[in-house]
C-alpha cells in the first residue's frame, strides 16, 4: 500500500444496517475502499482475496475467533496482521470494546492513519446502538397502548364503564400499588384470560 | 456487604463449575455477587478481561498462557488459581470420513494410534486421487483442541500444516459446517460433538482423553495484578467453584446441575445432553452406539481442580512444536507460573498434592513428558515445525 492512498477497509458485520452506517461514515470522512462481508462462511478466504490493510468486526460476532487465526503464521497469509491496539493504546481498545467493535490492521499501517477510521467506527457503533435502544423503547411503547386498549376493553365490557372512566381506573390503581400503567392493563388480560 | 463481580464465560460445558457456583448460591455464600456474562468468542473473553470489564473468566487454558507471554496479542499477565475442567472434548468426522478411516483401519477404532494411521492412509489415498485435503475444525489457535488434533493426527505422520487444512470455527457454527461438508471433521468441546451426532450429521471419533489421559482444558482466570489487589475476593471465588465441581461430579446432583445449566442464558441447549457429557456416556454414532468414559470430562475428580504447572509447560510446549512460538527458558517459567497451585491451597486451606507426578498428560505416543527438558522431549517427535 502507498502511504498516501486511502487504506482498504473491510466491514465483517451481519447487521446490513450498522454496516451501512459505518460504510457511509467512513467514505464520508474520505475513506473510499470500504467492503461489507455479511457472510462468515469460508470468512478467511473471502478477506484474503480483498487483502484488506484494515478489517473491523463487530464484537457479537463469533467469527472474530476466524479472524484471530490471522496471527498465525500461515502460508495462506501475504503479510502478517496485528491487532491494531498495542500495549500503549488500553484507552482505545477500552473504547472500542465498550463500544462493540474491533479492529485489525495490517502491520506496516501507520497509527495515526487509523486513530481517524477507529474513532469514527467507534463514534458509529455508539450511534448505532443509541438508535437501536430507541427503537426498541418504541417498539415497547407501542407493545403497552395496545395491551392498555384491550384491558381497556375488558374492563368497559365487565364492568359497563365508558373508556375514560375504565382509564382512570387502571391509572388510579397503577399509583395506588406503585407500578406501572402497562403492568395493571397486562395483569387484566391475564386474569381474564385465567377467568375465561 | 457482598463484593460485586463481573465474570465472562462460553456457552460450553466445561463452564459448568463457575455457572453451578452461583446459580446454586455458593458465590453469594462466600459473600460474592456474581454476575456471569455469556460471550460469543474467547477473543471477546480475552479482551474484556485484559481491560478489566471482566474480573475473572472462564478461558482456554492455552490462551491464558498466550496473554502472559504477549503471543498472538496484547501481553497481560494472567493466573489461574483453579482448573474448571480437564478434558471434555472429542473429536467428530463426518460419516463419509468416518467410513474411510474405517476402511483402512487396522485393530481398535478407539486406538488413537490406529485411527491416526488410518488417517493417512486415507490423507494419502485421497492425494493420490487428486482430491481436495480434509478440513478440520478447531476452537482457536491457542487452545487444546488444536494441540490435541495436531498430536493425534502427527503420530500417525498427517503433517497437519502441509497434509490436511486447520481452522478455525466458532464452537455455535461447528455443526452446521460439518452437516455443509465445509469441514470434514472437528475437535470441539461439549456439547457440540452430542449435538451432531444427535442430528445424525457425525461421529464421534475420539473422547480426547484417548489421547491425553490428563489435560488442562479451561482454566478460571484473572489478571494477576487483580490477583494480587484482591487475594481475599479470589480465594471466595476459588471455594465457590469448587463447592460447585463437588456438587456437580456428585451422580445424586446431575439431574438438577445439568437443568440449571441448560437454561437459554446460561449453556442453552437441552439438558439431556449436559446430563451425558457429565456423565461421560456419550452416543458416538448416530445409529445410537454409546461409549461410557470415566475420562471424558473431569470437573474436579480426582484432583482436576488444583492446577498443575506440568500442564501449563506441555501446553507451552505444543506452542514452541506448532512454531507459535519459540523456545526459551524465562518464557517456559512464565507459562508454568500461569497456573498456581499455591492460590488454590490458599484458598482451601491445605496443601494439595499434585497427581500423576512422572508424568501429568499420559499421552497415547512419544516419551513421557519432563517440564525439566523440553527440547529433548520435542525431539522425540518427528512432525513438528520447531527443529532443534
Amino acid at each position: 500500500m502507498s502511504a498516501e492512498s486511502s487504506p482498504k477497509i473491510v466491514i465483517v458485520d451481519e447487521s446490513p444496517i450498522r454496516a451501512a452506517i459505518l460504510e457511509e461514515g467512513l467514505r464520508e470522512a474520505g475513506f473510499t475502499g470500504v467492503v461489507h462481508i455479511s457472510e462468515m462462511q469460508s470468512l478467511l478466504s473471502r478477506i484474503y482475496a480483498i487483502d484488506p490493510d484494515v478489517i473491523l468486526i463487530d464484537l457479537e460476532n463469533p467469527s472474530r475467533d476466524v479472524l484471530e487465526q490471522m496471527f498465525q503464521v500461515s502460508r495462506a497469509v501475504r503479510r502478517p496482521i496485528a491487532m491494531f491496539v498495542d500495549q500503549s493504546d488500553a484507552a482505545s481498545i477500552q473504547a472500542s470494546v465498550d463500544a462493540g467493535v474491533s479492529a485489525y490492521i495490517v502491520d506496516g499501517l501507520k497509527k495515526e492513519r487509523i486513530k481517524p477510521i477507529l474513532d469514527l467506527c467507534i463514534s458509529r457503533f455508539n450511534a448505532f446502538s443509541k438508535l437501536q435502544d430507541e427503537l426498541d423503547r418504541t417498539k415497547s411503547a407501542l407493545e403497552e397502548r395496545k395491551v392498555i386498549d384491550r384491558a381497556k376493553g375488558i374492563l368497559m365490557k365487565v364492568k359497563g364503564l365508558t373508556e375514560d372512566e375504565a382509564y382512570v381506573l387502571m391509572r388510579s390503581t397503577a399509583m395506588r400499588e406503585k407500578k406501572k400503567i402497562g403492568e395493571i392493563a397486562q395483569s387484566i388480560l391475564t386474569a381474564s384470560e385465567l377467568l375465561k | 456487604m457482598s463484593t460485586p463481580l463481573h465474570v465472562g464465560f462460553i456457552p460450553l460445558v466445561d463452564a459448568a463449575a463457575l455457572i453451578i457456583a452461583v446459580d446454586k448460591g455458593f458465590t453469594a455464600a462466600e459473600g460474592l455477587d456474581v454476575t456471569l456474562a455469556r460471550e460469543v468468542s474467547w477473543s471477546n473473553v480475552r479482551d474484556k478481561l485484559n481491560i478489566g470489564l471482566f474480573d475473572a473468566a472462564h478461558l482456554l487454558a492455552p490462551v491464558a498462557i498466550a496473554s502472559s507471554l504477549g503471543l498472538g496479542h496484547v501481553k497481560v499477565p494472567i493466573v489461574a488459581p483453579f482448573n474448571l475442567g480437564l478434558n471434555g472434548n472429542a473429536i467428530t468426522v463426518s460419516p463419509a470420513l468416518h467410513a474411510a478411516v474405517m476402511a483402512e483401519i487396522e485393530g481398535d477404532a478407539t486406538d488413537p494410534m490406529a485411527t491416526a494411521l488410518a488417517l493417512a492412509r486415507v490423507v494419502a489415498n485421497r492425494r493420490k486421487s487428486g482430491a481436495e485435503p480434509l478440513t478440520f475444525g478447531m476452537t482457536f489457535p491457542f487452545s487444546t483442541h488444536n494441540y490435541q488434533l495436531r498430536f493425534w493426527m502427527a503420530a500417525g505422520g498427517v503433517d497437519p500444516d502441509e497434509d490436511v487444512r486447520l481452522v478455525v470455527l466458532p464452537p455455535p457454527y461447528m455443526v452446521d459446517s460439518l452437516a455443509n461438508g465445509h469441514v470434514d471433521a472437528f475437535c470441539v468441546g461439549a456439547p457440540w460433538n452430542s449435538v451432531a451426532v444427535d442430528l445424525g450429521v457425525g461421529h464421534i471419533l475420539h473422547f480426547v482423553s484417548d489421547i491425553l489421559v490428563r489435560a488442562a482444558e479451561k482454566v478460571l482466570a484473572v489478571r494477576q495484578s487483580w490477583s494480587e489487589k484482591n487475594p481475599e475476593v479470589l480465594a471466595a471465588l476459588v471455594r465457590a467453584a469448587s463447592h460447585a465441581a463437588k456438587y456437580i461430579e456428585d451422580p445424586g446432583n446431575r439431574a438438577e446441575a445439568a437443568q440449571m445449566l441448560a437454561r437459554p442464558d446460561r449453556i442453552g441447549v437441552d439438558a439431556e445432553i449436559i446430563r451425558r457429557t457429565l456423565d461421560g456416556r456419550l452416543k458416538v454414532s448416530p445409529g445410537g452406539q454409546r461409549r461410557e468414559s470415566g475420562r471424558y470430562l473431569l470437573v474436579g475428580r480426582e484432583g482436576a481442580a488444583r492446577p498443575d504447572p506440568a500442564q501449563a509447560a506441555w501446553l507451552y510446549a505444543q506452542m514452541v512444536r506448532w512454531g507459535q512460538t519459540a523456545l526459551q527458558p524465562d518464557a517456559l517459567e512464565t507459562a508454568m507460573g500461569v497456573f498456581r497451585p499455591d492460590l488454590y491451597d490458599a484458598a482451601m486451606g491445605h496443601q494439595g498434592k499434585a497427581q500423576g507426578a512422572s508424568d501429568a498428560i499420559g499421552a497415547f505416543a512419544g516419551p513421557a513428558f519432563n517440564p525439566g527438558d523440553i527440547a529433548g522431549h520435542l525431539a522425540a517427535f518427528e512432525i513438528g515445525r520447531w527443529k532443534p
